[in-house]
Parts: structure tokens; C-alpha cells; sequence
């Protein structure tokens, strides 16, 4: 049977839909089981960090990023649309004036960044920003 | 990129005891990620510091454990609690073995 146009665009728009369907959901669990070893699959309450990252960043080589919690003994970042979804883990010794750090991070595209916080009672607490990247920062 | 790696640091050469000081630091270094691929195609291998510790007198104040998504040349800012005179010795690894070391003296007055 000869192929028509019309084949050719249904297959296409197919492989492409199904292509995003595997692709999304891989993804996320990267980032699920990078957060999931750093907690060791506890469970974790929102809110309780603070994730400073701009909500528009240009250049996503470089993109400012800064985080603190009250009474955290560490503090992981993750960036859930990158390559490889931890970023950096905070740990802070005793002489620690404050858990805070700030740094700059690269994100590949616009995705959410996410900051895990450890607590000195082992609980755990999550805060979520979307961020949205003019220019990628992973190469190519 | 063992040679021309420079680590800086920023500080004050004083404080009272107990204060809360912000130190900030940098080193040149190009990070390579390993997600990146040469002209020719073929994947450039990660070449990274893989982590980042601050002490004053033998304690600890923050260990950073880097990963590929840290921009080149490390920045990083944070607090410190100094509680007598003494000595920073901060240490950057780098994933070829090497280490970057640097040391401050701040007084208490």
C-alpha cells in the first residue's frame, strides 16, 4: 500500500505524542528518586525553606540562587528539568551562623527548582519554584 | 585543570567574639558537565569540584557537595558564627584528585 501524506502526518504527530508521554514521566521520577535518596523516602511538609532563584532567568548558565531554613542541618537543591536533577547539598557544621547558602546553579531549560530541607528533628520540608530560562545552560 | 586555578575569599580581618560574619567565595574553574559534546560529537568528559568546605578551628561551618549543575568558576555565600580568634581553611575537591586549599586569620578584638 502506497504511503500517503496523510499516513505520514498521523504517524509523525504519533511517535511524537508518545515520545512526550514516556518522556515527562521519566523525568520527574529522576528527580523523585534524587529526592527520595536524600530524604531516605521520608515523608516531607511544604514550605518551612526559603528558595530565592529569579522567576525569569536569562542566561541559564548562570542563574542566581540562594536558600535558608530555621533549624535546617541541610539543605539539597534539585532542579527537576535538567539532565541530572541535584544540584548541590548544603550541609551546615555547628559553627554555622544561619542555614544559608547562595550560589549560582545552571538550569537547561524552564522547569521547577526544588529545595529539600533536613531539619534538626530528621524531618524533612520541601519548597517549589518555577522557574522560566531564556538561554539553556547545559550546551548541546 | 590543575594549573591556574585560583581560589578567592572574602571576609573581615576582624570581629567581635560571637559575631555573625558573611563570607563569600569564588574559584576559577570551567566546571565541564559532562553533558557536553566537542565538535566532532563526542561527549566531553565532567571535570567538576565536587565539593566545597569551610572550618574555623577545626570545625566545621558548611561542606557543600557539588554536582554538574554549579556554573563555572563556584560561587558561594554563607554565615559564620566566630567565637574567638583563630583560622578559616577552606578546601575545594576537584574530581582529578587535586585540592585547592586556602586559609584567613580573623581576630577578635
Amino acid at each position: 500500500m502506497p504511503m500517503t501524506r496523510r499516513d505520514v502526518i498521523v504517524l509523525a504527530t504519533g511517535s511524537v505524542a508518545a515520545y512526550g508521554l514516556n518522556a515527562v514521566p521519566a523525568r520527574a521520577s529522576a528527580a523523585d528518586d534524587a529526592i527520595a535518596a536524600f530524604t531516605g523516602g521520608a515523608e516531607f511538609a511544604d514550605g518551612g525553606v526559603v528558595l530565592d532563584i529569579p522567576e525569569i532567568a536569562e542566561n541559564g548558565n548562570a542563574v542566581p540562587i540562594s536558600i535558608s531554613a530555621d533549624g535546617a542541618v541541610a539543605i539539597m537543591v534539585f532542579a527537576t528539568g535538567n539532565p541530572l536533577p541535584g544540584v548541590a547539598k548544603f550541609s551546615f557544621g555547628p559553627l554555622a551562623a544561619s542555614s544559608f547558602g547562595s550560589t549560582r546553579i545552571r538550569l537547561a531549560r524552564s522547569q521547577d527548582v526544588i529545595a529539600v530541607a533536613k531539619m534538626e528533628d530528621g524531618t524533612f520540608r520541601k519548597t517549589s519554584r518555577s522557574v522560566k530560562v531564556t538561554i539553556g545552560g547545559c550546551g548541546g | 585543570m590543575a594549573t591556574g586555578v585560583q581560589p578567592r575569599v572574602k571576609l573581615p580581618k576582624t570581629a567581635s567574639a560571637g559575631d555573625t560574619i558573611t563570607i563569600r567565595t569564588l574559584i576559577n574553574h570551567k566546571m565541564e558537565s559532562g553533558q557536553r559534546k566537542d565538535s566532532d560529537g563526542n561527549i566531553v568528559p565532567r571535570s567538576i569540584i565536587n565539593r566545597f568546605t569551610a572550618e574555623f578551628n577545626g570545625h566545621s561551618v558548611i561542606d557543600v557537595q557539588m554536582e554538574p549543575a554549579i556554573s563555572s568558576n563556584p560561587y558561594f555565600q554563607f554565615e559564620s558564627t566566630v567565637p574567638e580568634s583563630g583560622e578559616f581553611v577552606f578546601t575545594w575537591y576537584d574530581d582529578d584528585g587535586d585540592v585547592y586549599t586556602l586559609s584567613r586569620r580573623i581576630e577578635v578584638g
